[in-house]
């Protein structure tokens, strides 16, 4: 589905900022794969999503979607395939603009010339309401409006109308409230079930690493250290987690957010 | 009485006719959020291509010319910060000295054009009125026509899927960018749009004025975001169409203000400082709120350290 081979990237070369992010990373993802990432600050997670997206082009290896070579693919095009949620809940929508207009550009029905259907206002009045967050009845609001689990509710579901081939989320519950949090969780466990998606989770909750989807990577230094799914991961302790990093890594586990319960 | 009609019909008409480079300016500044800084050489642009245009005996090519100018124009600006990597306030400024020559260029190498006898759009209104109780405004008509068609045109387009796109640009490019639409596409459909109207805002003001000189539209990007906060500041929420309609009543307030200034007797040429201070006013009057509770605690808390 996904396969990632030999991704290196190095920002700032040749200045005291060196900073090599991916270092030969390989991974292969297969469909319907939920793989849950954790990892120390600056293990380079999230430039794994931004060179998987586009952001960044990577300075050698090769991204391959679904067969198809999207390593020199720009971001926009593909954002077709890929749907991807950020940490920061304004990232994901337009504050000035409606639901209904940014859940229309979400989904890209019709031609460019095109306003909103019915038919479209009907299909997101029902998306809304399996939010269960009775945005279905504020759909002229600008989004500026609604709280942060709100917009991020809303961004999952703009992420996920057209259903992508992969879907990225970058600690995308992070920055909510923990009641908020489990919520947006909670809705986005289910979409992804729902719709047998294929998705990389990156979490600084190690029990959740471990107890949601099927696999479980652990990322330092650019690189994939550890990798466990199946029966194996069934026993896999948060303790185990942390003595498999100090093994790999030769360090203890450093993230200032990282939650060991 | 009769002095009171004719001031608001001079501020109407003018202010329909820039009210055409104010909605260019919500499309770019208010939508998109590029503030477009070749505004004043795109109006100029408009105002003489329509000019030649005219005046080689084609009224009505004269606008689809001088809109054809003005896009040309917004293509360069566009391409210059999306392609080529000038910042967005330095391509409109490098386009706008650019357009001084062309202009004059384009004016047979001179600053001036004199259309006096010239068949314009507003002369052939004024022939097909002639006899009817609406003969004497054949100007007001033909600019109100003109601002009629660009308000229904910007609150269809802004609803389409393009309109949309064009809007979040200046909203949140990050989304637009994840919703698989390219920013640089709608970067520069939106002002390759927004100074399609301002060309025909300056082709409509040199016809109306039945002439035109270089400096027709120098001044014109303050004036037209003058009006612009000014409209904002009676219709700044809702729909697009209400917006629209409220930029347009910002051009015309504006303009209304201008010319009862002028009666007592404030010099025409002050109208840039005046509209200079507006935009002043209007933009950093919020900022300025906001600090000032800030503000007050720091002077309160000095004075109190001073008493200890």
């Amino acid at each position: 589905m996904l396969s990632l081979s030999d991704l290196k990237i190095t920002f700032n070369p040749g200045t005291p900022d060196e900073k090599t992010a991916l270092n030969g990373l390989s991974l292969e993802v297969k469909k319907g794969d939920f793989i849950t990432i954790i990892g120390a600050n600056g293990a380079g997670k999230s430039t794994l999503f931004n060179v998987i997206a586009g952001d960044y082009l990577t300075d050698s290896g090769s991204i391959v979607l679904d067969g198809e070579d999207i390593t020199f693919k720009p971001s926009h095009k593909r954002s077709k395939t890929i749907g991807r949620i950020f940490q920061d809940p304004m990232r994901g929508s337009a504050p000035g603009m409606s639901i209904e207009e940014n859940l229309a550009l979400a989904a890209g029905h019709g031609g460019w010339l095109s306003a909103v259907s019915k038919a479209d206002k009907k299909l997101f009045r029902e998306k809304l309401a399996e939010l269960g967050m009775g945005l279905e009845d504020r759909m002229s609001h600008p989004v500026g409006l609604l709280s942060g689990g709100q917009r991020q509710a809303l961004t999952l579901l703009m992420a996920t109308i057209n259903p992508p081939k992969l879907l990225l989320l970058d600690e995308h519950t992070a920055a909510l409230d923990p009641g908020t949090a489990e919520k947006v969780l909670n809705l986005t466990v289910k979409t992804v079930e729902e719709g047998k998606l294929t998705c990389l989770m990156i979490t600084h909750n190690m029990q959740s690493a471990l107890e949601l989807g099927n696999r479980t990577v652990m990322m330092a230094d650019g690189n994939i250290i550890y990798d466990v799914s199946g029966n194996e991961r069934k026993n896999v302790t948060v303790q185990n987690l942390l003595e498999k990093f100090k093994e790999a890594s030769g360090k203890a586990l450093d993230n200032d957010r990282m939650l060991l319960t | 009485m009769e002095t009171v009609l004719s001031l608001l019909e001079t501020a109407l008409e003018l202010g329909l006719i820039s009210s055409l480079t104010v909605l260019a300016l919500f499309l770019s500044y208010s939508m998109l959020n590029v503030c477009d800084l070749s505004t004043d050489g795109c109006f100029t642009l408009g105002a003489s291509v329509g000019a030649v245009v005219a005046i080689s005996g084609h009224p009505y090519l004269a606008i689809v010319a001088a809109m054809a100018a003005g896009m040309t124009s917004g293509l360069v600006t566009a391409l210059l910060q999306t392609k080529f990597g000038i910042d967005s306030l330095l391509s409109g400024i490098i386009v706008n000295t650019a357009l001084y020559s062309v202009n004059i260029a384009v004016m047979g190498n001179s600053s001036l054009l004199n259309m006096n006898k010239t068949e314009t759009v507003f002369t052939k209104m004024k022939s097909a009125l002639e006899g009817t109780f609406l003969s004497g405004e054949y100007r007001l008509i033909v600019a109100l026509i003109a601002v009629a068609a660009v308000v229904v045109f910007l609150s269809l387009f802004l609803r389409t899927k393009l309109g949309l796109a064009i809007r979040a640009t200046g909203n949140n490019p990050d989304m637009v960018r994840s919703s698989s639409i390219n920013p640089v596409v709608t970067t520069i459909v939106g002002l390759c749009i927004a100074n399609a109207f301002t060309g025909l805002s300056g082709c409509l003001l040199a016809q109306s004025q039945k002439g035109v000189n270089i400096d027709i539209g120098s001044g014109m990007v303050t004036i037209a975001l003058a009006s612009l906060l000014v409209g904002r500041a009676f219709l700044g929420r809702g729909k697009i169409a209400v917006r629209a309609v409220g930029a347009v009543l910002g051009a015309f307030v504006f303009r209304l203000v201008y010319t009862v200034a002028l009666r007592f007797d404030m010099p025409a040429f002050m109208l840039k400082l005046v509209s200079s201070v507006i935009v002043i006013i209007a933009i950093s009057g919020p900022y300025l709120k906001k600090q000032y509770p800030q503000l007050k605690r720091r002077l309160t808390h000095k004075r109190a350290k001073g008493v200890q």
